[in-house]
């Protein structure tokens, strides 16, 4: 075992698979001699050279298409966006092409490609540096939706994202980058498909992600105090959902809460929500709660920032709330 | 009178070019001017749907670049006009065509349509129907040429990539962020501009300050050059130039064809804009009658010949509605297929 800092982890994962396979290569916006603003790719050009750790212009939907074409002849890039909010930029190619382009031509081409970088609100970078864009591209047909939020699950997804043969957004979280855990020395791989039970319980079932895995655990620790037995899935793969997972689990507990970062409307919860009622309606003892953050442009101040996002307090009052209704 | 370009010289004499190469060229042009005019029959009988977007009158670029590729190695990428790039690139007209009729037997399964024609096989990466947005996959592919020569040490890796789009497409910021990737990478990549003048109603010179598209290329320190994209020769001279210096790792080339399309935008264009003058001026420089012209005063071709080579490839055309109409629908059980590398 070796303590591991996540942005490392996130390293590791892009060496070890660069190594086994010299097919895989990273591109983006200083991800060479400055080493990736969060220093995911630290050294790896001295490593690997510039045509594997290749520094891009400034141009998002360019390099992306770029990618694109690369994938489509063989390659397996890795693209860092230096903020997933630029790729906002890139929105046509991720779309059009990363998307949709296998099914459009009729499976004549696979696109194995991983778009990551890091996402989420928090360290009061202003609006368009703070953006949930999971929920923007979670409707576009043909992309795998994945968020890290562990050193251990950033590793083992990010190996087994870019072994995946779909394009896969890979969302990584600004406040995690520095997360310390004890990985294991020997290389493993973990399912991009899988939700994670991060706490097995039997009262009500919070699906989260990302960060906010991190302020449920904070919640739960007070609600155990209280003596409330919540069961904690952190979906890891948002697109598709991992209906198996969250079944069991809603035949178990029968009570549903979603915590997200995204935004509320047309959100990962709305989607969650919508499908619950479609599969597991009858399962349900109460409607599904959906804490999400604030429908606004993600605000400088710290003290409004803090209120954009959804806070442990929040998530014990709405576990309290849902477990007092009467069925 | 139509104000028109200057067009660039060209001695045809000096293309030095065998019996059986004219006989390719002229095959391939007639092909891609029956295929399009079978496809314009076969919208107003309501076999294919959809915006189709024909390329009669631009055969001479096609061909003139295509036909110097080394066929289903070297890649290449079109629009939402892309039947005839399809056709140059050696995807059987079955395959255009059951694909146009949404068949299974389509080269992309029914599932693409007119504007997004794909074979992997033939290196085709696609019709593209979002303006400038195959321009940086093409640019991918030549990454991925130069990146298995140097990163990987294939030796064999040379393969060049080449990008169709129009006049209309050169102001979309995709087309200058390619242009600086590919010299700066020095990338075997090839940009044809197909000018024809206009983007659907809007005029070219009512879109570009610079209306020569080929000077943009200085900027970028690679080379741009302005050819009669109606004479299949002097295109045909232009990709070999650009091809062998791709090939050769000196990087890309920027070709400006100028050309004409002889229909409307799409079928769904009344074509209003455009003035009978200059539709005229142009149709008077039909690339296939051109070159039809040449090979028989150069003695490289006969009447008989030339008649032969129509005759066959109208029975290719003929099979290939007769394919398609045949072909099967995509199963409905298979709605999902395709979504996923896994399917
Ligand atoms: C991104 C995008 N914007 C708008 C369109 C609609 N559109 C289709 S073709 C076209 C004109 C393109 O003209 P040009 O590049 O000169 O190519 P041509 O059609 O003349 O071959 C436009 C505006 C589109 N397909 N994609
Ligand atoms: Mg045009």
């Amino acid at each position: 075992m070796a303590e591991t800092l996540l942005f490392n982890a996130l390293r590791e994962a892009i060496d070890e698979e660069m190594a086994r396979d010299d097919t895989v290569f990273v591109l983006g916006e200083d991800v060479g001699h400055y080493g990736g603003s969060y220093k995911v790719t630290k050294d790896l050009y001295d490593k690997y050279g510039e045509f594997r750790v290749l520094d891009t212009p400034i141009a998002e939907n360019s390099f992306t298409g770029m990618a694109v074409g690369a994938a489509m002849t063989g390659l397996r890039p890795i693209i860092e966006g230096m903020n997933m909010g630029f790729l906002l930029l890139a929105f046509n190619q991720i779309a059009n092409n990363a998307g949709m382009l296998r099914y459009t031509s009729g499976g004549n081409y696979k696109i194995p490609m991983v778009i990551r970088g890091p996402g989420g609100v928090g360290r009061q970078l202003g609006a368009e540096h703070s953006q949930r864009l999971e929920a923007y591209f979670q409707a576009v047909p043909g992309l795998r939706i994945v968020a890290c939020s562990t050193p251990y699950n950033a590793k083992g997804l990010l190996k087994a994202a870019i072994r995946d043969d779909n394009p896969v957004l890979f969302f990584e979280h600004v406040l995690l980058y520095n997360l310390k855990q004890d990985l294991p020395e020997g290389e493993y791989l973990v399912p991009i498909d899988r939700a994670e039970v991060v706490r097995p319980g039997k009262d009500v079932t919070i699906l989260t992600y990302s960060r906010m895995r991190h302020h449920v655990l904070q919640a739960v620790k007070t609600l155990e105090k209280k003596g409330f037995d919540p069961e904690v899935i952190d979906l890891i793969s948002l697109k598709p959902l991992d209906f198996e997972t969250i079944g069991a689990s809603i035949r178990k507990t029968h009570r549903v809460i979603v915590v997200e970062e995204c935004m509320k409307t047309g959100g990962i919860g709305a989607e969650i929500i919508a499908s619950i009622n479609d599969r597991f309606f009858d399962e349900l003892d109460a409607p599904v709660l959906r804490l999400s953050s604030q429908d606004i442009p993600t605000p400088y101040n710290g003290k409004l920032e803090s209120l954009t996002i959804v806070q442990p307090k929040k998530i014990e009052e709405a576990v309290e709330k849902m477990m007092a209704l009467q069925i | 009178m139509v104000q028109e370009r200057t067009l660039p010289v060209f001695q045809a004499t000096s293309a030095k070019i065998s019996k059986a190469e004219g006989l390719m060229l002229y095959e391939d042009m007639i092909l891609g001017r029956f295929f399009e005019d079978k496809c314009a029959e076969m919208y107003y009988r309501g076999k294919m749907f959809g915006f189709v977007h024909l390329y009669n009158g631009q055969e001479a670029v096609s061909t003139g670049v295509i036909r110097a590729l080394r066929q289903g190695e070297d890649f290449v990428c079109s629009t939402y006009r892309d039947h005839v790039h399809a056709l140059s690139a050696g995807v059987p007209a079955r395959e255009v065509l059951a694909e146009l009729f949404g068949k299974e037997t389509g080269c992309s399964k029914g599932r693409g349509g007119s504007m997004h024609m794909f074979s992997a096989e033939h290196k085709l990466l696609g019709g593209f129907a979002f303006i400038g947005e195959g321009i940086p996959v093409a640019l991918g592919a030549a990454y991925q040429s130069k990146y298995r020569r140097h990163a990987m040490r294939d030796k064999s890796a040379d393969q060049v990539s080449v990008s169709f789009f129009g006049d209309g497409t050169t102001n979309n910021g995709q087309f200058f962020e390619c242009l600086n990737m590919a010299a700066l990478w020095k990338l075997p990549m090839i940009f044809v501009v197909e000018n024809n003048k206009w983007a659907i109603g809007m005029a070219h010179e009512r879109a570009s300050s610079q209306t020569e598209i080929y000077r943009k290329a200085a900027v970028f320190g690679m080379p741009g050059v302005e050819v009669d994209g109606m004479d299949v020769l002097a295109v045909r001279a232009a990709a070999q130039t650009a091809i062998a210096r791709a090939r050769a790792g000196e990087g890309p080339t920027l070709i400006e064809c100028l050309t004409y399309r002889f229909r409307g935008h799409s079928l769904a264009d009344p074509d209003e804009l455009r003035s009978k003058a200059e539709k005229e001026a142009w149709q008077a420089r039909d690339p296939i009658k051109k070159f039809e012209a040449y090979l028989l005063e150069q003695n490289l071709a006969n009447q008989e010949e030339l008649k032969d080579i129509e005759r066959r490839i109208q029975a290719v055309v003929d099979d290939a509605v007769k394919f398609a109409e045949e072909s099967p629908e995509p199963n409905p059980d298979e709605l999902y297929r395709y979504i996923f590398a896994e399917d």
